[in-house]
Formats: C-alpha cells, sequence, structure tokens
C-alpha cells in the first residue's frame, strides 16, 4: 500500500483518446506541466523534466492507454527511483460515455512495508483524502485544543 | 523541484511513521517518547529518532516536567505545512484545468475539421 499525498479529478469533454494525447505527448505535457520535458511514453524510460533553472529525472513506470500512465519523480539523483525514495504520479482516464473522460491524478510517496496489518488499515482509514486532508484535520484539532 | 516552499519541512511529513507520531502528540498534548513508543507500530528508538526531525524542522518542541520531557506540536508550524499541501494540491488543480482547455480545445477543432470535410486542394 502506498501513501496517498493526494487526489484531485476533473470531468473532460473529451474522448479518451484525446486526453490521452494531452496527458502524455512530451509537447503537450510542456503546455500544462514542465517547461522542458524530455521524455519516451514507454515502461522504464528515464525522462527529464525542467521547471525554469529546475529540474530532474523522471522514470515511467505504467503506459496503459488510453486508460494509465504513472511516472516516478522527485528521487535523489543518481539512484534508481523505487517505492520508498520517490513520489508516483498516477493518471487514470476513465470514459463517461463517448465523448467525456474522468481525469484523475494521485501523487503518492512511501510504501508501508514494514507496518502490521492492522496498522495500514488504520492508516488507509486516516488517509483516505490523502495528506492535505490529514494535516488540515491535524491543524483544526490543534486550533480547538488550544483555544479550549 | 515541485516548488515545495520548504523541502525540510516537507521531507518531515513525507515519512508516515513521523505524521503517525504527529498525529499522536496533537490528540493528546504533551507526552513522553515512552508514552509514544507505547503506541506505534515502530520501536522505541525510531520514536525517538522522528521526534529529533519533528524537532529539527519546528513542529515538535520539547519541554522538561520534572523528571520527564514531554514533547508538544508547534501550532504555527503545522500551518505552515498545511498550507504547503493546500498548495500543492491548487498546483494540481490548475494542471488538471490546462490539461481540460487543451484536451476540448483538440477535441473541438477536430469535430469542426470533420463537419466541414477534408481541405480543398
Amino acid at each position: 500500500m502506498a501513501d496517498l499525498v493526494i487526489e484531485r479529478e476533473i470531468l473532460i469533454e473529451a474522448p479518451a483518446e484525446v486526453v490521452w494525447r494531452t496527458v502524455t505527448e512530451p509537447d503537450q505535457m510542456s503546455q500544462w506541466f514542465a517547461d522542458r520535458v524530455e521524455l519516451v511514453v514507454e515502461p522504464g524510460a528515464h525522462g527529464y523534466m525542467g521547471f525554469g533553472d529546475q529540474g530532474g529525472p523522471v522514470v515511467v513506470e505504467t503506459v496503459d492507454p488510453p486508460n494509465r500512465f504513472s511516472f516516478r519523480w522527485n528521487h535523489p539523483g543518481g539512484e534508481e527511483p523505487v517505492a520508498g525514495n520517490s513520489m508516483l504520479v498516477e493518471f487514470t482516464l476513465t470514459p463517461e460515455g463517448g465523448e467525456r473522460t474522468r481525469l484523475r491524478v494521485t501523487e503518492s510517496g512511501h510504501e508501508l512495508r514494514d507496518w502490521p496489518e492492522a496498522e495500514k488499515e488504520r492508516y488507509a482509514d486516516e488517509h483516505r483524502g490523502g495528506w492535505a486532508e490529514f494535516l488540515d484535520r491535524l491543524a483544526g484539532l490543534l486550533a480547538e485544543r488550544q483555544s479550549g | 523541484m515541485t516548488a515545495q516552499p520548504d523541502d525540510e519541512l516537507w521531507s518531515a511529513i513525507a515519512d508516515p511513521s513521523r505524521r503517525r507520531v504527529l498525529d499522536l502528540l496533537v490528540s493528546n498534548g504533551g507526552v513522553s517518547a515512552s508514552w509514544l513508543a507505547g503506541r506505534v507500530p515502530f520501536s522505541r528508538q525510531a520514536v525517538s529518532k522522528h521526534l529529533v526531525v519533528l524537532e529539527e524542522v519546528g513542529l515538535v518542541s520539547r519541554r522538561k516536567q520534572g523528571r520527564e520531557v514531554l514533547y508538544h506540536v508547534v501550532g504555527d508550524r503545522l500551518d505552515e505545512a498545511t498550507r504547503a499541501m493546500t498548495d500543492l494540491a491548487a498546483q494540481w488543480d490548475r494542471r488538471l484545468d490546462t490539461i481540460k482547455r487543451i484536451a476540448e480545445a483538440t477535441h473541438a477543432g477536430a469535430k469542426e475539421k470533420k463537419r466541414r470535410g477534408p481541405d480543398p486542394k
């Protein structure tokens, strides 16, 4: 089980094949993602994403057109990105009729490999909305305690 | 690389075990390392290491009370972390909005072309 950081989705008035090309083709990616995208859309392919004067390597993980595309990034330079040292960005495209696609993106981090099963389940319950909701809840709880 | 404002804060929170420690500290107020160790699925040494990391980034502070050292969450720092997460969510929302705009424009363009038939030579 991976550690869900964030999950967002959007409904797009276009068929999955069109959305797929927008999400995966490097010249289109550079319009919505990084300034510089060097990527071959093949599982295991190593690429690069540049953001202004910053940037870093990415490694493609899943390519399953037109439904699933994922890559790993934010791993230490020189190391092979695996679960535990990198973030996994995953796009899921779900057709809703012929002309509409639901696009979901998740970003997740560490694998909870060493945890006992019961703890993993509790963690999954607490983090269903990702860290954003988790931290929000903590901050709210703390404010409540401090004022009360 | 993803424009997060504070890399150290980010990597402190990136670890699920440390978030578990944070959660316990928020829910229970000032508690000791051994109290925490009794409530997490990892060792007492691991708890101490996580507390050091959380203290270094300013998310947790320690206070001596009698013979015990008690740990607390620093509210301002937690708020900063929460804002960083909100920013990340907003960043993905902007990206998804742009994908939507591009894909819908591409699709509308293709349909229009089909309606008009092939370009005359």
